[in-house]
């Protein structure tokens, strides 16, 4: 590979542009510590997957965890709320804590905790059921409404927080599959927010939308991470220097580099990350 | 007879194979090359012009015989034998006629008959050698019409795969001729019922008694022909049944999908699968030596009287036979549900049970449905456990314990026994067979258009 | 856009509280009803197989053994003919042994005790002799059957004794005790009753007249209003009504009161009184039958052999003697019939269908027409059969030709679609190869496609066999259960039985011996689906291949 660099086309011998920091915002590192991994181990049955990852995520921010295929960024992703759970012969050792309070601890009920730690996938899951129902769905299970009006209220909070309100709310009770891709991804956004959660982990949201829809979902993560702690994995280099604050860099199952985006994609510490960053695989 | 006719055209047959093949080669005088077709179709070619032909002779003309020569006897009788007698007891004749021909006499048969047995015997013979005749001149007809064709240019293979196209084309209308003979049957055997039974009271009438001679004119068992309490027994029974199959199945089909882990599922599964595999006549005779007698002393005790034939005991056992058929359909529908929709559910913070009642089940809806439907229609068609286990007394009646008679257990009892073609008794239990047909049939149909038309389209 | 507040934020915000704990719980809770529910439909359903295997096995295994008598009999040459064994004399032959074999019995009991053994008893001798004449002359030992109700005796099946009184007439004498009425009087047990002596029913005479019985009964009933009268008489004993004409003779005075009688109780009311159950002898034996049964016991002559008869004996009016032979033949017959008819047509069908046919309207229709027919009712092929092959064909009536026919109309469907998953699974790849080599449609099919995908097609074709094999109602229709008392005329024209509906014919019949032969035939029956659908899942497992 290394002979073939200068016939490479020109699109990606620079890192991707960092947009300039706001003014007067506080360093991230300044945000309250939100989640904290620390010596993860994972394995799939006899294969590990996740090598010691340590890792950081503060509030009030994006954190995205970038890498090729296959490095371990979803799984490590899904440790996050537990959602490995759920596949059989999968096994975690290590520390993973949320504000403080470590996550895998047998008296911690992985139901509530993500409510607290909500996920978006990278396909588009909406419920067969309506709009309505989609969104009300988390409220409805963890019982946190009591009257139909309340329903009404948080679908409309939801929605509007996911910029979909307006779009939909002449017809809630349309099926949330009627959507187009964009909006779907949307309404599972809206869907994951219902129940106020802490946390928002994002697992390649965009890569199965088109860019006008990506656009929109990158605006919407920025008003979002005002209140909340956003996770985001992308195959996308671009995505992640445009929305995150910090990336993560991750190659066969190990955390290489963590730092500020615009120092990950403009001067890394690791060799590793360089040739990732700068194209030459990946 | 027969067996020597086919013997003799199986060898034709084969003979001609043979000669097809020999001729091919020979007309290219052994260089084989220069054949189109190899030889061995050139054989198949005739071969198969000799035996299908004279096959199929064969064959129409033994469906045929029967009625065409019953058709001459009656016609060759003397004039006013007939006259003023119903078909029974033409037919009745008729009977009389071939035994006597046969050479089992019983009483004095009158000169008529003896004179019409040796017709009939003398009949027999000539069809038989007409038959046989006929049949191996069409042979040799084949085999020299299709011999002449042989030659290096001829096309032998596409002749050859030709006519197995034919046969496999024929073969699959076989499908369609059966149900068109179904339909065809029934309806005719039904209209005839009609003719003289109004439908109004057949379909709105509250009495079902068949085997009693009401009807002024009726020689044989005429009688009540008002099949509502068939039809509400139908439904009772088919009610009960899907009451103790729907929630067995679904919960047992809940558990294997989502719960069990992979063993079980494996052991459990074909075992509920065998429950389909037991004949219906095990049920019936189930139901009769264990399961009534034992709702009989259970209604004992508590003092409640329940019937021996109840229904309860009949729908209970059929609701056993029935439970594969929601569980496996079941199954197959919540399993079909994508990986997608439990993450994200399981990703809300649902438990197992509430992804599984809020997000799987109405999912899978229309394959649940599907298959209830289909169960239905099941449970409407069965005969043995009902003809065993329930009644033969058409009661109106909603009550579960006390015995009521289905549509299928009438066709049954209607048609045991010696059946005359134009006693109303036989022809209603066509009519109830005609309806019986379209129900089911209706509510496959109806099954399939509900999962195709609900199914979600998970790309 | 940053709109943090969200109604009920206090219950969100607080995930340890005691409210959301218990929120929580209760999903959990209804979580694990859930899964509780799924195991017990399964243990419902797998529970409901299991008693029907053993109900089936427990009432089905005596008839896999038959009591029999080894019968010592002089065939008297005076009695058969030589040269005509088939006429002889048998009954008197088998009245003879049964004399010698049991002495000393009153002529009047000799017909009685003669039904020990099975009605068939001279035929089975007559066949004997029948096949071996040099025995003629000599005394040769037979194993006869026993009849139905002392071969179910000696299995174990029915009792000797049943009770007398059912559980009600028990229930209604255990009031009249807690009430203290059931007294020993003059030696006897008796009933402590109050009676009012009616002056319209009984005089005082003397001699004291009137209905006593009737008295007897409505004071009777007064304790016990809801009681029926027919356990009402059988209560007091035969002489109990003469205690009030005793009673009226002593004193006269009486009539018009109400006073306190003694009503002796008739005998099994008494052994209940005592503790003990009473009982009677089983209706279907007789006392002098019970004995001779003992003695032929005591000498040895009664065993339990293996029931080859199940087998090999065709149907008959006795269970002791009645066997399957004729129901087998005939579902063979049938069977062969409907596989030579469903095997070549179903499986050119589905080659037709699947790799020929232009994707059209009409073969469209075909498919349609195919998946209806697999749902149809078994019933309505049974009419297709009545009125088509036997009424307007004429084929003759209960013949397995006719059975075949309509079971082979049955099996299409099934064989058509296993056929068709078989070609499919086979991969386009093999048919690519071969079509590029330059082999026509047909060529790939026959030499190519077909031989790969045979293991499956014989799967479905074994399975739809099966499941014709236990079809019952349509060979109902078209008569396919006559009675067949022999084996030697079937043939595929002649009226015949099928394994199935011989089980159904069996089970009308009320004799206990039917009962177990009819759970006997299930369990053959049963038998053998198993190992024809073993047959059919070792050919898949052999045959399998990874693509």
């Amino acid at each position: 590979m290394e002979a073939k660099v200068e016939e490479r086309p020109a699109i990606r011998v620079e890192a991707p542009a960092v947009p300039q920091k706001k003014e007067g915002a506080l360093p991230v590192e300044q945000h309250e510590l939100k989640m904290k991994a620390s010596d993860v181990n994972l394995w799939y049955g006899e294969k590990q997957a996740l090598f010691d990852v340590n890792l950081e995520m503060f509030g009030q921010s994006v954190t995205a965890l970038i890498g090729p295929s296959g490095c371990g960024k979803s799984t490590f992703l899904r440790c996050l709320d537990r959602m490995n759970d759920v596949i059989d012969g999968c096994r975690v050792e290590g520390d993973i804590r949320l504000d403080g309070q470590d996550i895998y601890a047998p008296r911690v009920d992985p139901v509530q905790l993500r409510a607290r730690v909500g996920m978006v996938f990278q396909k588009p899951n909406p419920f067969p059921k309506s709009i309505f129902e989609n969104v009300a769905y988390g409220p409805r299970i963890h019982g946190l409404c009591k009257t139909k009006a309340d329903y009404t209220e948080i679908v409309e909070k939801s929605l509007t927080r996911a910029g979909l309100w307006e779009e939909v709310k002449d017809r809630l009770d349309e099926s949330g599959t009627g959507l187009s891709g964009g909006q779907q991804q949307r309404l599972c956004i809206a869907r994951a927010i219902s129940v106020n959660p802490e946390v928002l982990l994002m697992d390649e949201p965009c890569s199965a939308l088109d860019p006008i829809a990506t656009a929109k979902i990158e605006t919407l993560m920025d008003e979002l991470k005002q209140n909340l702690c956003i996770v985001i994995v992308t195959h996308s280099m671009q995505q992640a220097a445009r929305v995150s604050q910090r990336t993560a860099f991750f190659h066969l199952g190990k955390l290489v580099e963590v730092d500020e985006t615009s120092k990950i994609f403009t001067n890394p510490t690791d060799q590793r990350t360089q040739d990732y960053v700068t194209g030459r695989f990946g | 007879m027969l067996g020597s006719v086919l013997l003799l055209l199986l060898v034709l047959v084969a003979g001609s194979y043979f000669f097809g093949r020999k001729r091919a080669v020979a007309s290219v005088s052994g260089r084989q090359q220069e054949l189109h077709s190899r030889p061995n179709y050139h054989g198949a070619y005739v071969a198969a012009w000799v035996g299908i032909p004279a096959l199929l002779l064969v064959l129409m003309w033994l469906l045929l015989q029967g009625a065409v020569i019953d058709k001459l006897l009656l016609w060759s009788l003397p004039l006013g034998t007939t006259d003023g007698l119903n078909a029974g007891q033409v037919s009745l004749i008729l009977s009389e006629i071939k035994s006597v021909a046969a050479g089992n006499v019983f009483s004095e048969p009158s000169l008529v008959v003896q004179e019409a047995a040796e017709r009939y015997h003398a009949w027999q013979i000539i069809a038989r050698w007409a038959m046989a005749a006929v049949a191996l001149s069409i042979a040799i007809l084949g085999l020299f019409f299709a011999s002449r064709r042989i030659s290096p240019e001829f096309r032998a293979r596409h002749g050859a795969e030709h006519i197995l196209s034919g046969l496999m084309i024929a073969c699959s209308l076989i499908a369609i001729l059966t149900t068109l003979g179904i339909v065809l049957s029934l309806l005719v055997e039904a209209l005839r019922f009609f003719d003289r039974i109004p439908a109004l009271e057949f379909f709105f009438g509250l009495n079902w008694e068949p085997q009693i001679p009401i009807r002024e004119g009726q020689v044989t068992g005429g009688g009540a022909f008002g099949a509502i309490p068939v039809f509400v027994g139908t439904l009772l029974i088919a009610m009960i049944a899907m009451a103790v199959a729907t929630p067995i199945g679904l919960y047992s089909a809940i558990y294997l999908t989502e719960y069990a882990n992979p063993k079980v599922r494996a052991v459990i599964k074909p075992v509920l699968e065998l429950l389909a595999g037991i004949p219906t006549v095990v049920y019936g005779f189930f139901a009769v030596l264990t399961v009534a007698p034992a709702m009989r002393e259970f209604g004992e005790m508590v003092g409640v009287p329940i019937a021996p034939n109840s229904a309860l005991a009949a729908g209970g056992v059929m609701g056993i036979m029935i439970i594969p058929f929601i569980s496996s359909l079941s199954d197959d529908a919540i399993a079909a549900v994508p990986r997608a929709m439990r993450d994200g559910s399981y990703a809300m913070g649902a438990t197992k049970g509430e992804t599984i009642t809020k997000v799987l089940l109405p999912a899978a809806l229309p394959g649940i449905m599907g298959g209830v439907l289909l169960a239905v229609s099941r449970a409407i068609g069965e005969t043995m456990i009902v003809v065993m286990a329930a009644g033969i007394i058409a009661s109106l009646t909603l009550n579960p314990l006390e015995p009521v008679t289905t549509v299928t257990v009438q066709i049954v009892t209607l048609l045991i026994g010696d059946t005359e073609f134009d006693n109303p008794k036989t022809l209603a239990a066509f009519a109830l067979g005609l309806v019986l047909f379209l129900v089911t049939l209706g509510l496959n149909i109806f099954a399939l258009h509900i999962v195709r038309k609900y199914r979600e389209q998970y790309e | 856009m940053s709109d943090a507040q969200v109604i009920g934020a206090e219950a969100t915000d607080d995930w340890g509280s005691d409210q959301a704990r218990r929120r929580v719980r209760r999903r959990y809770a209804a979580d694990r009803r859930l899964q509780a529910y799924g195991i017990i439909a399964i243990s419902l359903a797998v529970g409901l197989l299991g008693v029907l295997v053993t109900s089936l096995v427990s009432t089905g295994y005596p008839a896999f053994i038959q009591t029999k008598v080894d019968l010592p009999i002089y065939i008297d040459p005076a009695k058969v003919d030589p040269q005509d064994p088939r006429s002889g004399k048998y009954r008197a032959l088998v009245r003879e042994a049964v004399d010698k074999a049991v002495p000393g019995i009153p002529d009047d009991q000799k017909r009685s005790i003669g039904k020990i053994l099975s009605s068939d008893a001279s035929y089975i001798v007559r066949d004997y002799v029948v096949d071996h004449p040099d025995v003629i002359g000599k005394t040769i030992t037979l194993p006869i059957a026993v009849s139905d109700p002392y071969d179910q005796l000696y299995k174990g099946v029915i009792p000797k004794e049943v009770d007398a009184l059912n559980w009600t007439q028990v229930a209604w004498f255990d009031r009249l005790e807690n009430r203290g009425l059931v007294v020993e009087h003059d030696g006897r047990k008796s009933l402590k009753l109050d009676v009012y002596v009616n002056p319209e029913i009984v005089e005082a005479g003397p001699p004291p007249s009137g209905d006593f019985a009737v008295l007897a009964q409505s004071s009777l009933k007064a304790y016990l209003p809801r009681i029926i009268d027919t356990s009402l008489v059988e209560m007091l004993a035969a002489d109990a009504p003469e205690a009030i004409g005793d009673r009226i003779a002593a004193d006269p005075g009486i009539i018009g009161k109400t006073v306190q009688i003694y009503f002796p109780l008739s005998p099994h009311y008494v052994t209940l009184a005592n503790g003990e159950t009473p009982k009677i002898l089983n209706s279907r034996f007789s006392e002098d039958q019970l004995e001779a049964f003992d003695l032929l016991d005591e000498k040895g002559l009664v065993r339990t052999p293996f029931n080859w008869e199940l087998f090999f004996n065709a149907d008959s009016r006795f269970p002791e003697r009645a066997g399957l032979a004729g129901a087998i033949t005939g579902s063979f017959y049938a069977l062969l019939v409907c596989f030579l008819l469903s095997f070549p047509i179903g499986i050119a069908a589905a080659v037709y269908l699947e790799e020929f046919a232009p994707k059209n309207r009409f073969t469209d229709l075909i498919e349609v027409n195919i998946n209806n027919l697999a749902a149809v009712p078994s019933v309505v092929f049974g009419l297709l059969g009545l009125a088509v092959f036997l009424g307007f064909f004429g084929l003759p009536r209960s013949a397995p030709l006719v059975g075949g026919m309509v079971l082979s109309l049955m099996t299409l469907p099934t064989i058509i679609i296993t056929t068709r998953a078989a070609l499919k699974a086979v991969p386009p790849s093999i048919r690519e190869a071969a079509l590029g080599v330059g082999a026509s449609k047909h060529q790939v099919m026959m030499h190519h496609v077909l031989p790969l995908a045979l293991p499956g097609i014989l799967t479905g074709t074994i399975i739809g066999m099966a499941q014709a094999l236990g079809e019952t109602a349509p060979l109902l229709l078209i008569g396919m259960n006559a009675f067949i008392p022999s084996v030697e005329n079937m043939g595929i024209l002649e009226p015949a039985t099928a394994l199935p509906t011989q089980i159904f014919s069996w089970a009308d019949s009320p004799e206990r011996g039917f009962v177990s032969r009819t759970s006997a035939a299930i369990l053959v029956l049963l038998g053998f689906l198993v190992i024809m659908n073993i047959i059919a899942i070792t050919l898949r497992q052999m045959f399998q291949r990874k693509w």
